[in-house]
């Protein structure tokens, strides 16, 4: 840590159990680096991804929240990333009106063969939501003491 | 109270490495829960296994974290440890600290930092585990293997072997697959056909072994144990229990214009056919695409003359559902087309053919009953130019970016079988290089280049011109030899790379097995289980998984057939604990989830409950049936009123983990 000042973002992501999580442990086994700024929670599929544990991660402070589930069509239980691609495309049109810019989510295909994608979109994620800096617009007012 | 118990893995060097572990422990101890915390070098080794189990016996741990390798790795290992001592198995999580952390960064601080936010993350959640009970699942005793070429006729074989029925469903109208258009196999030279016709005749009279040719898998539903399989039985427009398959039909079809698939086009077949002498089932197949009858009605040639009346032009494709408790995946590979590579000329002409062309050429069933002739004139060849990795190792976009692994060998086999039966005939093989691991294969490449004199020259074919004489002339560079070459060949043979079948792709969508980027199916581990998908109950036979020659192939169809035995073997399956369970206080009846579960595991039941003043009300509630739940969490989301949690994913559980790493 060269500066301490500088901005690191808390970044949660999402990955289903059967792709993204599989993508994650290969981009690791290949060694491809990607910043420990982002935490990875394991689902069994996007489809358990219920927005309020989004909108919970950003209240807590997330600065970025990505969710990644297998490539469409290929969902371990056939439909569940339909789902999940719905409801977050619901729940992203409603970020702006709720303070949170959209480019701090983001939901990503990523199958268990591609780790360099997993590592890529992390990356790119990451440099996102860095250049759009700490996430200030969403406070839960209930964590302050 | 609970009481945490967190056991940190160096893994060797692995995590030690770029993870200060001593500092991980030491943080996590001063975690509220945490009664015991500790690192040691092999957490999965029995020692660090003994480790966890004292532990848990000498302070009575109620959860435990292991932060260490991926949980797809370990978790079944560590779970079974604790549970030998008496803690319930899914009172366990483990953080990820060497695929999503250690092998990821390389800066120590930053390593050691984000595991120790990992690790309070799982003890986050265990804090909030319940006990869980794996329910029990009975095993269909029968076997799907979806693809009948030399893998799919070995796994089934093996499979009947055990006693276990076994069921083979290929797309063609015989079994046999590629491996009955090749004419030798090396490194033994013994006739493809030879070998394997017996095998194909023992899976037609194996009485636990049914073939359905000429059929496709249309749906898969179910789960590992519990699969039921709708198989499109195409029309063939023969009764297969009437045909006695004596050929005459196929010599009195007026219809004799017909590409032969099985010489690739070389030669012409009929409109009904059988696919080549040997053909299991011997029965006539009705091409519809050529047949008159079929497409305006007039002709009924081969039903006349056909003395079983087999002849069916009504028949109807036909969908037959069968239950199995396995599913091997044997689909096999194709050559790739080559009309994307103009710069060799396969378009351009006769004499410019891929190796299963040539394999076809010299093969006495095949167009020329085995007298090596070029397609364009019927002349000898007396210069044969073989060109390796056509689209193999290419990274242009135009091929494919992997070894096809198969060509090196079967050239050498091409360039040896050539010059011994055409000796006046000079053969050149284009190499980028020679791959030849594998017993006996290096002994014969080099029998090919010191015993038979085959020209092995290490450079690239730049292009490859027909001429109007009928030479094709082919320039190549000479790498070792720092010189442009100018060859006059009269034939030229392209090792095509090989892809998976297109089949493949749409099969693996309805199997919800994983592929990679070339379409190839992915196993669940790379070194320790290469023959099954990640997906419980689908294994993997043969090419379908990636480029294998014919000994590798009836290796790794054996062995998903001994995997396939070992499922079959069992009365019942543990499953997944890991349900879906509704709270029938706050449920509703409202039949959100019912609709989102792909499953049908949620019915609807009538519940009484009792109400404040005493009083009965009979309230509808959501009850799912947890054998048949497998535990994807659609209907958790779905539900208005939150009253549908996952065990094991429940809704406080994420909410504890997204707060430990938020917190940080």
């Amino acid at each position: 840590m060269s500066n301490v000042n500088e901005f690191k973002p808390k970044i949660v992501a999402f990955c289903c159990n059967w792709c993204s999580y599989a993508g994650a442990d290969l981009a690791g086994t290949n060694r491809l680096s990607y910043p420990a700024d982002v935490k990875i929670i394991r689902v069994p599929c996007s489809c358990r991804v219920n927005p309020m544990f989004i909108l919970r991660a950003f209240q807590r402070g997330a600065d970025g929240v990505i969710l990644c589930g297998c490539h469409p069509g290929d969902c371990h239980y056939t439909t569940g990333n339909y789902y999940a691609r719905r409801r977050m495309t619901l729940l992203f049109s409603m970020l702006d009106f709720l303070g949170i810019e959209k480019e701090r989510t983001r939901v990503e295909w990523v199958s268990a063969a591609e780790g360099a994608k997993f590592a890529a979109t992390m990356n790119d994620f990451v440099a996102t939501v860095t250049a759009l800096g700490e996430n200030k617009r969403l406070e839960d007012l209930r964590c302050k003491e | 109270m609970q009481k945490i118990g967190v056991f940190v893995c160096w893994c060797g060097s692995n995590i030690a490495q770029t993870v200060d572990v001593q500092a991980v422990s030491d943080a996590l101890a001063k975690e509220p829960g945490v009664v015991y915390s500790t690192n040691y070098q092999y957490m999965c080794s029995e020692a660090g296994q003994n480790l966890i189990k004292d532990a848990v016996k000498e302070y009575g741990l109620t959860g435990v974290v292991i932060c260490s390798c991926s949980p797809r790795m370990h978790e079944a290992t560590f779970r079974k440890a604790v549970a030998s001592v008496g803690l319930n198995p899914y009172m366990l999580e483990v953080a990820n600290i060497r695929e999503q952390c250690s092998w990821i960064h390389k800066d120590k601080a930053v390593g050691t930092e984000k595991a120790i936010i990992m690790g309070r993350a799982a003890i986050a959640k265990v804090m909030l585990n319940t006990p869980l009970q794996a329910g029990e699942s009975p095993v269909t005793k029968r076997a799907l293997v979806i693809g009948g070429g030399i893998a799919g006729i070995q796994t089934a074989l093996d499979i009947a072997e055990a006693g276990f029925d076994v069921d083979i469903v290929e797309k063609n109208p015989t079994i046999g697959g590629k491996m009955t258009q090749i004419d030798k196999t090396f490194p033994t030279l013994d006739c493809a056909a030879c070998i394997l016709t017996p095998k194909m005749v023992d899976c037609a009279q194996n009485e636990k072994i049914h073939i359905y040719s000429y059929s496709e898998v249309a749906e898969v539903k179910g789960f590992v144990g519990n699969f039921s399989v709708k198989i499109n039985k195409k029309a063939r427009y023969v009764d297969e229990n009437k045909c006695t398959g004596c050929g005459e039909c196929t010599t009195k079809c007026p219809m004799k214009n017909v590409p032969n698939e099985f010489n690739l086009g070389m030669d012409n077949r009929r409109a009904i056919y059988i696919p080549f002498a040997q053909a299991v089932p011997k029965v006539a197949t009705i091409d519809p695409n050529y047949c008159n009858m079929l497409k305006n009605g007039k002709c009924g040639l081969c039903a006349k003359v056909c003395g079983a009346g087999a002849i069916d032009y009504k028949q109807k494709d036909q969908i037959v559902e069968e239950k199995y408790g396995a599913i091997v995946v044997a689909t096999g590979y194709n050559p790739i087309k080559l009309d994307k590579f103009d710069e060799f000329g396969y378009s351009l002409s006769k004499d410019v053919i891929s190796s299963l062309e040539f394999e076809r050429l010299t093969n006495a069933a095949g167009p020329t009953s085995g007298t090596l002739l070029r397609p364009s004139d019927g002349k000898h060849p007396h210069t044969i130019v073989f060109v390796q990795c056509v689209g193999s190792r290419d990274t242009s976009g135009c091929g494919k970016p992997y070894c096809s692994k198969i060509c090196c060998m079967y050239t050498a086999k091409h360039a040896m079988l050539t010059r011994e039966k055409y000796p006046d005939t000079d053969v050149y093989v284009f190499y980028i290089d020679v791959r030849s691991p594998g017993k006996n294969y290096d002994e014969f490449y080099r029998r090919a280049v010191e015993q038979y004199g085959v020209h092995y020259i290490k450079g690239m074919v730049g292009k490859v011109a027909p001429r109007a004489d009928g030479k094709i002339l082919v320039q190549a560079s000479d790498l070792l030899a720092g010189d442009q070459l100018h060859i006059e060949a009269d034939l030229v043979v392209l090792a095509a790379a090989i892809e998976p079948d297109k089949t493949a792709r749409p099969l693996a969508t309805m199997l919800t097995a994983s592929m990679d980027t070339n379409d190839f199916f992915t196993e669940a581990h790379a070194k320790l289980r290469p023959v099954e998908s990640p997906t419980a109950g689908i294994f993997l036979s043969g090419a379908c998984q990636g480029p294998k020659d014919i000994p590798d192939t009836v290796s790794q169809a054996s062995a998903a057939a001994a995997k396939v035995i070992g499922l079959l073997v069992k009365d019942k399956l543990t499953t997944n604990p890991c349900t879906a369970q509704p709270n029938e206080m706050m449920c509703n009846g409202c039949s959100s989830c019912e609709k989102v579960c792909p499953y049908g595991a949620i019915t609807y039941v009538d519940k009484e409950f009792r109400m404040p003043d005493r009083t009965t009300r009979v309230r509808r509630v959501a009850s799912v049936n947890p054998a048949v739940c497998q535990g994807c969490g659609a209907c958790t989301v779905a539900c208005p009123s939150g009253a549908m949690d996952l065990k094991g994913f429940s809704n406080s559980q994420i909410m504890a983990e997204v707060d430990a790493i938020c917190q940080m």
